[in-house]
């Protein structure tokens, strides 16, 4: 695999359940060495994806490629290249974190004295250890992770993929987590991550790919994503609200003829803006020239919340009318 | 390519099958009195019919009960290793780590491989168990030795039967809330049998279960293979132990390892 080919290729990726089609067309490119965030709703379809990139379930339509092998058809040759961190632990959880590290040692064929050396290796690195000979069944939420995070790297994999990785974890287990994914991608590797938190999108990923009922429905970078919804915004609170319709004609000037909404209750007015250092320089300018006191003027980018809830609720709504009431 | 190469070898299955015993040998270390438990059980069982009821009981063609109970009780505790097996493998289906094996290019028969090794040695284990406990309340084997070793192969041999019957009831079963169906149904399957008595004593279409039983096939005849009383009874498949002993696993085996294993493959789809 040349450097410049993606890591992971999915096209037109369709998959149905008994009673419910998960995926339906699902495309997805992710290059080397970045992060790539599946953000949406539950029931999108997004383990189901990192399911079947992972090789533990069959797709029914379309075509998956992981580090250049399909798997469907090289599956074995896909296994060598990935780590799988799945929303349960993938441990055996009445043996110690010793022991299970030395047990997928083994099953990699590291051989009994390179599995142990790569154990110890690991338990340092993750703070596990002086876990001794603890059943990891009696582990903190926080501790099990790291350890099936470790699990997942007894091969230095090159595409790691992580399906809700912080679920169910308190702050302090998910900043862990968080600076565990930071330091691999550090190291070259390439993240497929699964999360509804956008936050968590926002903090780790290069790139998020929107999915909802199945299929991309936005894929781009934090930032491209929040411009899809017009850009920034600048938002005017006003001393005196009886100057509210003065400020909106000079705030929409400034927007570049952007529509202004207004808040006389909060003396607040607002609008979206494409070009944000001069519209809040010709908006400071003018609103001293026309004598508008100001109490507070912001520039303000849409949160992914924002986005995320456009596009979802707008699929959302378009599903609606087409079904026949 | 050297990752190739070693899939592909013939010993990479064999490893992963061997690092997959010693993880459930691991967790026997870590669960003893759970193994001393499956231990005890048959023992039990052996020890409450041969005094408890025992007094009440005559045996087929006359002899000491006791000498008729208890190979008729290895060849139960063969049977019984079901419920162990079916347990353990909705145990090991259920839980995170199956995926973990799954994601990973270990060979894929491993898992159930590594499962049939060590309820295999489990069972051994079991039946050299339940010997020393026959040979100390009196029971002997009258055969010579190698009639001895034949009899306690073709009890693994139904073991083993057994062993891929469970595989699959396992996987079919899923959970393991269902297991406790599958454990009850065992009990009619061990008592409809010559275990404990003779078949001519049941009523008639009782009796002829009885005697087509898998279990009391493989009781017969290792009863003859002991020199233990019993056996006979004038029935076809009476008369024929030891052709019964040997096809009756084996056809269980071309029934239930083929479907076994394809259910395994089939968890992706």
């Amino acid at each position: 695999m040349a450097d410049s080919d993606p890591a992971i290729v999915v096209e037109g990726l369709r998959k149905s359940y008994r009673d419910k089609q998960a995926l339906t067309g699902l495309d997805l490119t992710v290059p080397q060495g970045t992060v790539h965030a599946v953000l949406g709703p539950n029931g999108a379809g997004k383990t189901t994806c990192v399911r079947i990139l992972a090789t533990l379930l069959r797709h029914d339509g379309g075509r998956a490629e992981v580090a250049g092998y399909d798997v469907l058809r090289d599956p074995d040759q896909v296994r060598y290249r990935i780590g799988l961190l799945g929303q349960h632990a993938a441990v055996d959880e009445e043996l110690s974190g010793r022991q299970n590290l030395e047990m997928f040692g083994r099953l990699y064929r590291l051989g009994g004295r390179r599995a142990a050396a790569r154990a110890d290796e690991l338990l340092e690195r993750f703070g596990l250890a002086d876990t001794g000979t603890k059943a990891v069944g009696r582990y903190s939420g926080g501790m099990r992770r790291r350890l099936d995070l470790a699990a997942s790297l007894i091969m230095r994999p090159r595409i790691l993929f992580l399906d809700e990785p912080t679920t169910g974890l308190d702050p302090r287990g998910r900043t862990e987590v968080w600076n565990a994914v930071r330091s691999l991608v550090d190291g070259g590797t390439t993240v497929l991550l699964t999360t509804q938190y956008l936050e968590e999108a926002d903090q780790l990923a290069d790139r998020v790919c929107v999915i909802d009922g199945g299929r991309a429905v936005a894929d781009g970078t934090a930032d491209e994503l929040k411009a899809r919804l017009g850009g920034d915004r600048i938002e005017v609170v006003l001393r005196d609200a009886g100057q509210l319709s003065a400020a909106a004609s000079v705030v929409g000037m400034a927007a570049r003829g952007g529509e202004v909404e207004t808040d006389p209750d909060r003396r607040r007015l607002g609008a979206r803006v494409t070009d944000r250092i001069t519209a809040l320089t010709e908006t400071v300018r003018a609103l001293a020239a026309a004598g508008i006191e100001a109490e507070d003027i912001v520039l303000r980018r849409p949160t992914l919340d924002e986005v995320f809830l456009h596009l979802t609720g707008e699929r959302a709504e378009t599903a609606e009318e087409e079904t026949p009431v | 390519m050297t990752t190739a190469t070693l899939i592909d070898s013939w010993t990479g299955p064999l490893v992963d099958s061997w690092t997959m015993t010693r993880r459930g040998l691991a967790h026997w270390a870590r669960q003893p009195v759970q193994v001393v438990v499956q231990l005890v059980f048959p023992v039990m069982t052996l020890v409450m019919f041969a005094y408890v009821l025992g007094g009440g009981m005559t045996v087929p063609g006359g002899g000491d009960y006791k000498d008729f109970l208890v190979p008729g009780t290895f060849a139960l505790t063969m049977v019984f290793g079901l419920e162990g097996t079916v347990l353990a493998i909705t145990q090991d289906l259920n839980k995170g780590v199956i995926d973990r094996f799954r994601s990973m290019p270990m060979a894929r028969s491993a898992v159930l491989v590594g499962r049939s090794v060590l309820d295999m040695l489990q069972s051994t284990l079991g039946l050299l168990v339940l010997i020393g406990v026959g040979l100390a309340m009196g029971w002997r084997w009258h055969g010579g030795p190698g009639d001895t070793l034949l009899a306690v192969g073709l009890l693994l041999w139904l073991r083993f039967a057994m062993l891929w019957l469970g595989i699959f009831l396992g996987m079919a079963a899923g959970r393991p809330e269902m297991v406790q169906a599958v454990q009850i149904l065992v009990w009619p399957v061990g008592f409809v049998s010559n275990v404990f008595s003779s078949p001519e004593t049941m009523p008639g279409w009782l009796g002829a279960l009885a005697v087509w039983n898998p279990m009391s096939a493989t009781a017969t005849e290792i009863r003859e293979l002991f020199g233990s009383p019993g056996g006979g009874g004038g029935s076809w498949a009476a008369d024929h132990p030891g052709l019964l002993a040997a096809c009756w696993p084996l056809v269980l085996i071309a029934v239930f390892l083929p479907l076994a294993v394809r259910r395994y493959t089939r968890l992706s789809r």
